[in-house]
């Protein structure tokens, strides 16, 4: 159980703010933490990892006190158990990729995470390449690893996949969630993407100026609207064209691009770079499979063999 | 027959200067590069003192000083024994003094180049800051090291005013190239000078160029 209650005035560009966080997070939990930005995220896994200090309030992971205003308690982050993905991979680049791993074992502890680690997030090719030279999927597997080796119980991952694109982001989310079953952890996951969010996390926290607006599971809240039956998407506006009475519209939906048509009167008050939201009542939506994941590829073979 | 010693010496004291100046600057840099502190403006000032000062401004105080009768020059006489004024030891440390900004400079910039994130990493994978200085930091400021150590060996050895204020002109003791090389200009003597001054344009070039062939050649860590 992890029991956290923070209190800190945060300074922005947008004026100051207090952050100011209560929640209990059950051991195992994948927890995804969304809000806009400047809402006080990364702050959270840093106050977590004891890398910036809180006002007041406390920290407390099975227990154990991490932090404790009121009775002067502050751990180092050399003393939490903590694994830290930061958004820019932070690899250090003096060393090879076998030697980054190498450098966070504690004292006396055996190299056989290493291998085990090397194995699991598929870095043997490249163990030996001095960071510089790995693309940014690379480094981020490399960084993912790294903050495993002293098997910690918490894993705080900063915006990780953010800089990735699409095919490689959904492959190191299914590291990510081989590593939170794997070493049972506790995950702390910043993200924007939503998608992201509801395939890897089991509760969400959304905050707004320092607060939490809502938490639960993902579809809690994000499915609040599924019974409505509306398929709905957000885009922006690449053109309008006159065709007869009618107005053709074309619309930039997740990299796609859609014609909508609309009566000229409806057509009036848009014009081209104009955000819109599409409604379709989707009694009749077509579902096809593009790609299975891996996860479930396992998942099947194992029922199949039950 | 020309006398060696003047060029030995030199090389001598560069190189205690160097060693002495970059196990002081190290932690000095690294403060520098993080420290929030209301005083960090005025050290910095009193590092940066001798790029301004004429040399003998500084070797005039250093005298000063180091002379017996001033407080300090009798304390270090009377508590250690020793006497800094016209003294090989009273050299190095003026020359420390002296090329005190081109070793923490360099350093300092390159400490403060490093993302903050870096340390922090090495800090959640429980390392002290130690280890994280030595391990993570210092190995990826080479170059900023580089250039410090060459530039603090060059400057020492090209050092003039702040040795002839406080260490005059001993042979054997305080007589570097420099200083012989004035002398045997003042004696009307040449030949010897051209000597020295050809031995110190052509190790100071050597030593430039082959920093910055190293420079150029790797841009990576």
């Amino acid at each position: 159980m992890i029991e956290i209650n923070i209190h800190k005035r945060l300074l922005s560009n947008t004026g100051d703010f207090n952050l100011n966080i209560s929640c209990t997070i059950k051991e195992g939990q994948f927890v995804s933490i969304v809000g806009p930005s400047g809402a006080g995220k990364t702050t959270i896994l840093r106050l977590i990892a004891g890398l910036t200090l809180q006002d007041s309030g406390s920290i407390s992971v099975n227990s154990c006190t991490w932090f404790n205003s009121t009775d002067k308690i502050n751990l180092n982050p050399q003393n939490r158990k903590v694994g830290f993905v930061f958004q820019d991979y932070t690899l250090f680049p003096n060393m090879t990729v076998k030697e980054n791993l190498e450098f966070a074992l504690k004292k006396d502890q055996s190299q056989n995470i290493i291998n085990e680690l090397i194995e699991t997030i598929e870095l043997t090719d490249l163990q030996d390449r001095k960071p510089e030279t790995l693309s940014g999927g690379q480094k981020q597997r490399v960084a993912l690893a790294r903050s495993l080796v002293q098997k910690p119980s918490i894993l705080l991952l900063d915006e990780p996949l953010s800089a990735l694109d699409g095919e490689m982001r959904s492959k190191l989310q299914d590291y990510i969630l081989k590593v939170h079953k794997k070493y049972k952890l506790t995950t702390f996951l910043v993200s924007h993407d939503i998608s992201e969010v509801f395939k890897l996390s089991d509760h969400t926290i959304k905050l707004e100026n320092g607060s939490i607006l809502q938490q639960g599971t993902p579809e809690e809240l994000f499915l609040d609207k599924k019974t409505t039956g509306n398929y709905k998407t957000t885009g922006t506006i690449l053109s309008i064209k006159s065709s007869d009475v009618i107005k053709i519209i074309s619309v930039l939906s997740n990299n796609n691009i859609t014609q909508v048509i609309a009566a000229k009167e409806d057509a009036l008050n848009l014009s081209a770079g104009d955000k819109v939201m599409m409604t379709s009542k989707a009694f009749n939506p077509i579902i096809q499979k593009i790609e299975e994941t891996k996860l479930n590829k396992t998942l099947n073979k194992r029922e199949a063999r039950q | 027959m020309l006398d060696w010693t003047p060029i030995i010496l030199t090389l001598q004291l560069a190189l205690i200067t160097t060693v002495i100046l970059f196990v002081i600057s190290v932690p000095l840099a690294y403060w520098l590069a993080n420290t929030k502190s209301r005083i960090k403006p005025i050290i910095e000032a009193v590092v940066s003192l001798p790029l301004v000062l004429p040399p003998t401004v500084l070797g005039f105080y250093l005298l000063i000083a180091f002379s017996p009768e001033s407080a300090i020059g009798y304390f270090l006489n009377d508590v250690f024994g020793l006497k800094l004024a016209f003294s090989f030891s009273g050299l190095v440390i003026g020359s420390i003094i002296y090329s005190l900004p081109f070793m923490v400079q360099p350093l300092q910039a390159g400490f403060a180049g490093l993302p903050p994130s870096l340390s922090e990493a090495a800090y959640v994978l429980g390392k002290s800051k130690y280890q994280t200085i030595t391990k993570v930091l210092i190995p990826n400021v080479k170059k900023s090291i580089l250039t410090g150590i060459v530039l603090t060996f060059a400057h020492t050895v090209g050092e003039f005013g702040v040795v002839l204020m406080i260490g005059g002109n001993i042979p054997n003791q305080t007589k570097v190239v420099s200083i012989a090389i004035y002398d045997e200009v003042e004696s009307l003597n040449y030949s010897n000078a051209h000597v020295y001054s050809g031995i110190l344009l052509a190790v100071t070039f050597t030593i430039l160029l082959l920093v910055y062939i190293n420079n150029n050649r790797s841009n990576k860590f």
